[in-house]
């Protein structure tokens, strides 16, 4: 900022008069008011907090405060744009309320289950923490202990959880939220391809000639990948949108084709248009032939619920879900011949006009079709199926990995793939793709991590929704959660998550920034630092790994999850916690602390605090003395270099918008399995699928089959819970940004006008949603932006006094254990007076 | 109504105040705000606050930093906003904005993903709803710490 000669004189002038008259000049009026200096901002990047788009973000700060926000040009994700959430980034670290001190329940001055909230020192936050540990296992072993994490855990946090876990308590009792968000998916990928995560990246929006949304309304939920599917639909006449759902949004808006279905038939619909690509002769037979395979997957395969549950006894399969046989290519094209159009269109109730738009969109050769879904299709309870059959379609045709033709899972949390898939921070899994059942995929792990033989546990660990029954049921009993708000999140909390927080056997930690409904229910609340308070990395929906600085100090004591983590492992000695025979075998292990093992174990302590860049600050490198975020990143690099998972050199990621991986030769990979364009396909193969060891994908047939519960004569209608655009999961950021709270400020139930005049209900009517679970009261939403056929509702979660899943049912898929939130049945009455 | 949402605005900085540094009062380390941190007994019924009204007085209201996108101060029921057709450039289309009175859209809207200005509203832009919204006039549940850049800084 410079000025000019005129405006200096005038200023000069003016200041002048003003000595003149003896008064100062108003800062208002002053040209640059406060000085030049008072101008700066510190411009800096960073990934946005909030969803699996992982938008690019410039975060400006100043004497150690966000100022503000804005979408970062540098950014291919999102090109300077930001969502109503992204450009409110500024304040979610400001509410009031932050927690700045561990709170730990204490009655009479010392811990109680029962007692009140009190501030303590870290020093005895982790005293009385590693005090129930320690008497947990030494009372039941590993299996009673646990943690719940996160898609919004960093890389390094995640990684570190999984060490600590695995090879510091020899626990599989890990898993992240983002089994209720996209375990689906990533079951699906793996039986598929071998490997998870999308072959293509968001490049396929600028090429595709269509675009179908099975079950995700991106335009609320991932708003800045909607501008570029609005971007190409507006600007490329030819292009098509078919938007799928079971009620009508704001992505329906832009839709050529809007499909409203029956809940759960989703399923018919993929193996009708299956169907209708075979018998019209439009398989890519060169494709199938070479590059896929067929195989039959097991059917009545149940629901997930409790084992005593009458659905799972009654269901066949309910004890090997996973488990399919080879067909050839004739089985399954007599298999889908059932789904015709007739038939689909009557279980469906959608035009068959409709159907059959859609269907072509698939089969024509011409036609470049990207498929987008998430909640809808994982939040299923044959959601690993539903994936699948998407899958089917794509490699029917041979569209897939080239750009424009790309079959691609998004993600809701911003790490999702980074931490919870990558890093492999569910109960059965170890980093790229590897998992706990394999001794040789365990061998591999504890040769990296430098841990002996035999430490890694074989038995995969509770899943989210089991870990509630367990902490129930008083089988799991010291849990500690991380980064998400699991009682505010979980399926039927009244009955099955919030007895076991509360249950007296249990000791339940909490590290959160914000007083949650999750931490409240807590015994030990630990204050938490978040997004650019801490370095930090996120893996993104399209592979792409982006990395920030720590820009600004954490308020009060609060510490980053990485840091309480490996805090917290300088309590426990391997004595305490490993086999004395694995001890004896490896007597140099002996008499040291977990810390010492798993951190200071010579390759994650190996770049000095030196390294650490001199113009920002680095919390947990400093308290550590040693960059802990590049020796975590590299030593996690170590398992996919060289295996299809390359990550690029760490301090690389301090200077780019991320980039996509497998990075080879310091370049990243758009699209995957197709030669040319990936550089793992041998050359000579034109498409491989070499996360299958035969390099080809399988086509599944699975048939239709109903969901767990569905509306009768009592509870009447099908409940489907989600979000909204202004707020993020549970809230607890976005409700405490006063704009977001003043644009949304409470959960609601979208119904039908007619639904609601039925039961003698206006428009912000007082009611109660009563299932066979539990209740919940709210108001009657029949005007807004979600238009709900009749006999389906919508309520959202993000709102802590109106707990919505106090009513939803647990029932999961039975192959990805991932809750199906968006089919349940309940009824809905007035509250008088 | 609007002296009762004065007071209710009122009530709520009070109660901010009287809170606000709670986290040292002996036994009360953290205040209940239904809305954030679920009731005394999460798992009880407790009555619902009637939805908030929309703010429709048509003042603009002051952006926390440039780069926000002003809060919509008027009505948008009823407004299409579809792959046809488009309310609200009725009024804030550059051409319209004479006649209607109404902001034009930024500069900024005009820009295509490769920063090339176009001769109207880039369709990235076209859903205007992504960014901006309405405003209901209920108070913040939790004050905001966030500190205005002009605050900050200043050498007198």
């Amino acid at each position: 900022m410079t000025l000019s000669r005129r405006e200096m004189l005038k200023a000069q002038a003016a200041g002048v008069a003003a000595l003149a008259a003896n008064m100062s000049v108003p800062a208002g009026a002053q040209p640059v008011s406060g000085g030049v200096d008072s101008l700066q901002i510190k411009w800096s990047k960073a990934p946005c907090r909030f969803c699996g788009t992982g938008c690019g973000v410039m975060v400006g700060v100043k004497e150690g405060k966000v100022i503000a926000t804005h979408g970062d040009m540098k950014a291919d994700v999102n090109r300077g744009l930001n969502c109503i959430k992204g450009y409110f980034l500024s304040k979610i670290m400001y509410g009031n309320d932050r927690l700045t001190q561990p709170l730990l329940r204490k009655r009479n001055g010392v811990y109680a289950k029962d007692g009140e909230f009190t501030p303590v020192s870290w020093a005895e936050a982790f005293d009385t923490m590693a005090a129930k540990a320690k008497a947990t296992l030494k009372a039941k072993g590993p299996t009673a202990l646990g943690m719940f994490g996160s898609g919004q855990w960093t890389i390094f946090e995640g990684y570190a959880a999984t060490k600590l876990m695995r090879a510091g308590f020899r626990s599989n009792n890990l898993d992240p939220n983002a089994r209720h968000c996209m375990a689906s998916a990533a079951y699906a990928f793996m039986r598929t391809f071998g490997m998870d995560e999308p072959m293509g990246c968001y490049d396929d929006f600028e090429h595709a000639d269509a675009f179908v949304l099975w079950g995700s309304n991106m335009a609320e939920m991932h708003p800045i990948l909607w501008t570029r599917v609005t971007d190409r639909r507006l600007g490329q006449p030819h292009v098509k949108v078919a938007v799928l759902s079971t009620y009508t949004h704001r992505s329906s808006d832009l839709a050529d084709i809007p499909i409203v279905f029956k809940p759960g038939t989703d399923l018919a619909i993929l193996n009708f248009i299956a169907n209708h690509i075979i018998t019209t002769g439009r398989v890519n037979k060169d494709f199938v032939g070479k590059h896929t395979t067929f195989v039959k997957g097991a059917t009545e395969i149940g629901y997930g619920l409790r084992p005593d549950d009458p659905r799972e006894v009654k269901a066949k399969k309910a004890a090997d879900p996973a488990a399919t046989t080879p067909i050839d290519f004739e089985a399954y094209a007599a298999f889908v011949k059932d789904y015709t159009l007739e038939k689909v269109a009557a279980l469906t109730g959608v035009e068959a006009g409709f159907l059959l738009q859609l269907a072509e969109l698939y089969a024509d050769p011409k036609r470049k079709v990207t498929s987008f879904w998430t909640m809808g299709f994982n939040q299923h309870v044959r959601g690993v199926w539903a994936n699948q059959l998407v899958y089917n379609l794509h490699l029917l045709t041979g569209k897939i990995s080239e750009p424009g033709n790309s079959p691609f899972s998004l993600t809701g949390q911003p790490s999702a793939c980074g931490t919870a898939r990558e890093v492999g921070t569910f109960a059965h899994r170890l980093p790229a793709d590897m998992t706990v059942v394999n001794p040789e995929h365990r061998k591999h792990t504890e040769e990296i991590w430098r841990v002996p033989h035999g430490i890694i546990p074989e038995k995969p660990g509770y899943h989210a929704v089991e870990q509630d029954r367990m902490l129930k049921d008083g089988k799991l009993n010291f849990y500690w959660i991380q980064v998400n708000n699991n009682l505010q999140a979980a399926p039927n909390s009244s009955n099955e998550t919030y007895p076991g927080y509360r249950n007296p056997e249990n000791f339940v930690v909490v590290s959160d920034a914000y007083p949650t409904v999750t931490a409240m229910a807590a015994d030990l609340i630990l204050p938490a630092a978040m997004w650019v308070e801490k370095e930090g990395a996120y893996g993104n929906a399209e592979r792409r790994t982006h990395v920030w600085h720590q820009l600004v100090d954490a308020p009060g004591e609060a510490r980053s999850d990485l840091w309480q983590l490996m805090e917290f492992s300088k309590r426990f000695t391997t004595d305490e916690v490993w086999p004395a025979e694995i001890l004896a075998a490896n007597p140099n292990y002996k008499g040291k602390t977990l810390f010492d093992v798993l951190f200071r174990n010579g390759q994650v302590d190996k770049f000095p605090l030196s390294e650490t860049a001199p113009d920002y600050a680095n919390q947990e490198s400093k308290d550590f003395g040693f960059y802990v975020h590049k020796g975590l990143f590299e030593e996690y690099a170590a398992f996919g270099r060289g295996h299809g998972h390359d990550l690029g050199p760490y301090d690389l990621y301090h200077q780019v918008r991320g980039l996509r991986w497998p990075v080879v030769d310091g370049k990243e990979t758009l699209w995957r399995y197709r030669e040319g364009l990936d550089p793992y396909v041998k050359p000579g193969k034109g498409v491989e699928f070499y996360g299958n060891k035969d390099g080809k994908a399988r086509i599944i047939a699975v048939p239709y089959e109903p969901p767990a519960e569905s509306p009768d004569n009592e509870y009447d209608l099908w409940l489907v819970t989600g979000r909204v655009l202004e707020h993020w999961h549970s809230g607890s950021m976005t409700m405490r940004v006063p704009e977001l709270y003043k644009a949304f400020p409470g959960a609601r139930c979208f119904m039908h006008p007619e639904d609601a005049r039925k039961r003698g209900l206006n428009q912000g009517a007082e009611i109660t949603v009563i299932s066979r679970r539990g209740e919940m009261r709210t108001r009657v939403e029949t005007r807004g932006r979600n238009r709900m056929p009749p006999g389906v509702v919508f309520v959202p979660w993000f709102d802590a006094s109106q707990l919505i899943n106090k009513t939803t049912l647990d029932a999961t898929d039975p192959i990805s254990k991932q809750t199906d939130f968006k089919k349940c049945a309940v009824k809905i009455v007035p509250v008088s007076g | 109504m609007r002296s009762r949402t004065l007071l209710g605005a009122a009530l709520a900085a009070g109660l901010v105040l009287a809170f606000g540094a709670a986290v040292s009062q002996e036994g009360a380390p953290v205040k209940i705000v239904p809305r954030l941190t679920g009731t005394a007994n999460p798992m009880a019924l407790e009555r619902v606050p009637a939805l908030g009204r929309p703010v429709v007085d048509d003042v603009r209201r002051m952006r926390n930093y440039p780069e926000q996108p002003p809060v919509i101060p008027h009505a948008i029921d009823g407004y299409q906003l579809t792959l046809n057709t488009n309310r609200c450039m009725d009024c804030h289309k550059r051409e319209f904005t004479e006649g209607s009175g109404a902001p034009m859209i930024s500069v900024t809207h005009f820009q295509d993903r490769d920063g090339q200005v176009l001769s109207d509203v880039t369709p990235r832009r076209y859903f205007c709803t992504a960014c901006h919204v309405q405003q209901t006039d209920v108070a913040p549940l939790v004050q905001n710490r966030f500190q205005d850049a002009k605050d900050i800084g200043r050498k007198p």
